[in-house]
C-alpha cells in the first residue's frame, strides 16, 4: 500500500513538474521529436527495403527442364526425389503438352508450328519443374542437386545474377539495420544530455529532497517518470506523421515506386507497428536519459 | 540523556585545511544550544557533520543512537529523516505551493493523505502560516519563507532541529518572531541548535551558547551565563 501510494505521487509529481518547467519540457520534447521522425523514417525505409528484398527472394525460382524422351512415369519418380531435397519449399510441374497449348492460344504463329505435334513424344518443347527455396542463399546448392536428377537436361536459375542480387539485398538490409540502431542510440544520449540540462537548473531542488531525508531511490523515481512523460509527449507527433504520412505516400505513389515490381508496404498495421516501436523508444530513452542525467547529480 | 555525542571529532579538508580540532561535546535532550563564533571558526563545519553534509576526518558523532560518521553515502537519508534543517537562504522549492513543500517531507515516507494533511496543517498552524498554504514561496516576505522552511524541518517531528543563520538574511523584528517560533518548538520537546553571528539575538534568549574559535571550543556557557558586552 505504501509503495503504491509513494508511486502515485511520484507519478503526479512528474507530471506537474513536466508542465511547471515546462520551457525546459519543451527543449527535451522538440529534441525527442525530432529524433524520432527520422527514426521513423528509417525504420520505413529499412522495412520497405526487407520487405521489397523478400519479395524478390519470393519470386527467384528454379527451372528444371527435363529430356525430351522422359515419360510421365519418370516424371512421378523425379518429383519425389525433388521432394527429399533440403531447401526445397515447393514446385510446380509444367507440363510441355500444357504448354504448347497455352502458347497455341496465345498466337497464331504458334499455332501454326506447334498444331503439327499432337503426340507427346513429337512434341519439341520440354517438360519443366518450377522450385522454390526456402533459403534464397541455398539456390545453388539445390539446382546442383537438382541437375544430378536422372533425367533432368539441365537446370536454370539466373547464376551469378541471383547471387549478385543476394548479397547486394544483405548489404542493404544490414546498413539499414545498422542506422536504425545507430539513431536510436544517438538519440539516447542527445536526449540524456537534453535531459542532463534541464535537470542542471534542477539540482537545487535534488538538493533540497536530499536534506528533507529522500533517498536516492526517492529522488531518482520521480525524475524517470519525468522522463517517460517527456518521451510520450515526445513521440505524439512523430506517430501522428508516421500514421498520416505514410498513407499519404502510399497513396499518392499508389503503393509502389518506379515500377509495380518495387511495392511498398500496405500502411494498415503497418505504421500501427512502427509507432508502437516509436512509442516504445521514446519512453525508454526518456527514462535512460534522465536516469543518467540523475545519476549525476547524486554522487554525494 | 544525550542526544548528540560528539568525541575527539577532526576535520581536514582535502585542500589541506583543518576546520575543527579534537573537538568533544555532549547535547541533552530538550537542550536549546547556540554555537557562535567569528567567520571561519569551524561553526558551519560542526553543523555541516552533524547533518551529515560532511564527514568527520576522525572521531565519533553519535545522534540518537546512529553513528553519523559511519553513515554511507546512500544511507545518508536515513539521519535526515531524524533530524530538520533550516538556513539561511530558506531552500524552498520555488515552483510548489507552501503546503508542497512542507508535504514533501512526508510523502517521500509514503504516509496517507489524511495523515499527511493533518501533520502539514499542524506544522503551518504552528508556525502562523496556515492561511498561506496555496501561496507560492516567492509571494511570501523572507520571515514567511523562513518559516515555511521550519514548518517543512519539524513536520515529520524530528528530535533534533539544526538551524545554520536562519536569521541572517532578516530584519531585527523578524528575527525575534522567528526565533519566538523557534522557542515554542523546543518546548514542545524538539532539541535545538542554532549557528548564528547575532549576538543580539543570542542576549535575549538566555540558552546554553558554545564558542568557537579556530575550531576549537573556546568556551561552553551554561543557560544564563553568556552576556556579550558589545563590540
Amino acid at each position: 500500500m505504501r509503495v503504491f501510494r509513494i508511486l502515485g505521487r511520484n507519478i503526479r509529481d512528474s507530471f506537474k513538474s513536466v508542465f511547471r518547467n515546462f520551457s525546459l519540457s519543451l527543449a527535451s520534447i522538440a529534441c525527442i521529436v525530432i529524433t524520432l521522425i527520422v527514426v521513423s523514417i528509417a525504420m520505413i525505409l529499412s522495412f520497405n527495403v526487407n520487405n521489397f528484398t523478400k519479395a524478390v527472394e519470393r519470386d527467384m525460382t528454379i527451372v528444371a527442364f527435363l529430356n525430351r524422351d522422359v515419360s510421365l512415369e519418370r516424371v512421378e519418380e523425379i518429383k519425389d526425389e525433388i521432394n527429399v531435397i533440403n531447401y526445397v519449399e515447393s514446385f510446380t510441374f509444367e507440363d510441355k503438352m500444357t504448354i504448347s497449348e497455352e502458347m497455341m492460344e496465345e498466337s497464331s504463329d504458334f499455332d501454326s508450328i506447334l498444331d503439327k505435334y499432337e503426340e507427346r513424344e513429337d512434341n519439341p518443347l520440354l517438360d519443366a519443374f518450377q522450385i522454390k527455396v526456402t533459403d534464397i542463399n541455398q539456390i545453388e546448392e539445390v539446382a546442383n542437386q537438382i541437375s544430378q536428377i536422372d533425367g533432368v537436361y539441365n537446370v536454370k536459375y539466373g547464376e551469378g545474377m541471383v547471387e549478385q542480387l543476394v548479397s547486394v539485398f544483405d548489404i542493404i538490409k544490414k546498413i539499414s539495420y545498422g542506422v536504425v540502431i545507430a539513431l536510436v542510440i544517438v538519440t539516447a544520449f542527445l536526449i540524456s544530455n537534453t535531459i542532463k540540462i534541464t535537470i542542471f537548473s534542477r539540482k537545487r531542488e535534488i538538493e533540497i529532497m536530499r536534506l528533507v531525508g529522500a533517498s536516492n531511490i526517492n529522488i531518482k523515481i520521480p525524475f524517470i517518470f519525468e522522463g517517460l512523460f517527456l518521451g510520450l509527449f515526445g513521440s505524439i507527433i512523430p506517430v501522428l506523421a508516421t500514421i498520416f504520412g505514410y498513407e499519404a505516400l502510399y497513396n499518392t505513389f499508389n503503393g509502389q515506386v518506379i515500377s509495380p515490381f518495387i511495392q511498398l508496404i500496405v500502411p494498415l498495421p503497418f505504421t500501427y507497428f512502427v509507432s508502437l516501436a516509436l512509442i516504445a523508444i521514446g519512453i525508454l530513452v526518456g527514462m535512460f536519459g534522465s536516469w543518467r542525467a540523475v545519476k549525476k547529480y547524486l554522487k554525494i | 540523556m544525550d542526544l548528540i555525542r560528539i568525541k575527539n571529532v577532526e576535520k581536514t579538508y582535502k585542500t589541506g585545511v583543518t576546520a575543527i580540532y579534537d573537538l568533544s561535546l555532549n547535547i541533552q535532550k530538550g537542550e536549546f544550544v547556540f554555537i557562535i563564533g567569528s567567520t571561519g571558526c569551524g561553526k558551519s563545519t560542526l553543523i555541516k557533520m552533524l547533518y551529515r553534509e560532511e564527514k568527520p576526518t576522525s572521531g565519533i558523532i553519535n545522534i540518537g543512537g546512529i553513528n553519523v560518521s559511519k553513515l554511507k553515502n546512500r544511507n545518508v537519508y536515513k539521519i535526515r529523516r531524524k533530524i530538520g534543517v533550516v538556513f539561511q537562504d530558506f531552500k524552498l522549492l520555488p515552483k510548489s505551493t507552501v503546503y508542497e513543500n512542507v508535504a514533501f517531507a512526508l510523502e517521500i515516507f509514503g504516509l496517507p493523505n489524511s495523515e499527511v494533511h493533518s501533520k502539514v496543517i499542524k506544522a503551518l498552524e504552528l508556525v502562523g502560516l496556515k492561511h498561506k498554504a496555496k501561496n507560492y514561496p516567492h509571494q511570501l516576505s523572507g520571515g514567511e519563507q523562513q518559516r515555511v522552511a521550519i514548518a517543512r524541518a519539524i513536520v515529520n517531528g524530528p528530535k533534533l532541529l539544526i538551524c545554520d543563520e536562519p536569521t541572517g538574511n532578516l530584519d531585527e523584528n523578524t528575527s525575534m518572531e522567528i526565533m519566538k517560533v523557534l522557542d515554542e518548538i523546543n518546548k514542545l520537546g524538539t532539541t535545538i541548535i542554532m549557528v548564528t553571528h547575532d549576538t543580539e539575538i543570542v542576549n535575549k534568549m538566555k540558552k546554553r551558547v558554545i564558542l568557537l574559535d579556530s575550531g576549537r571550543i573556546v568556551k561552553d556557557y551554561k543557560e544564563g551565563e553568556y552576556v556579550h558586552e558589545g563590540v
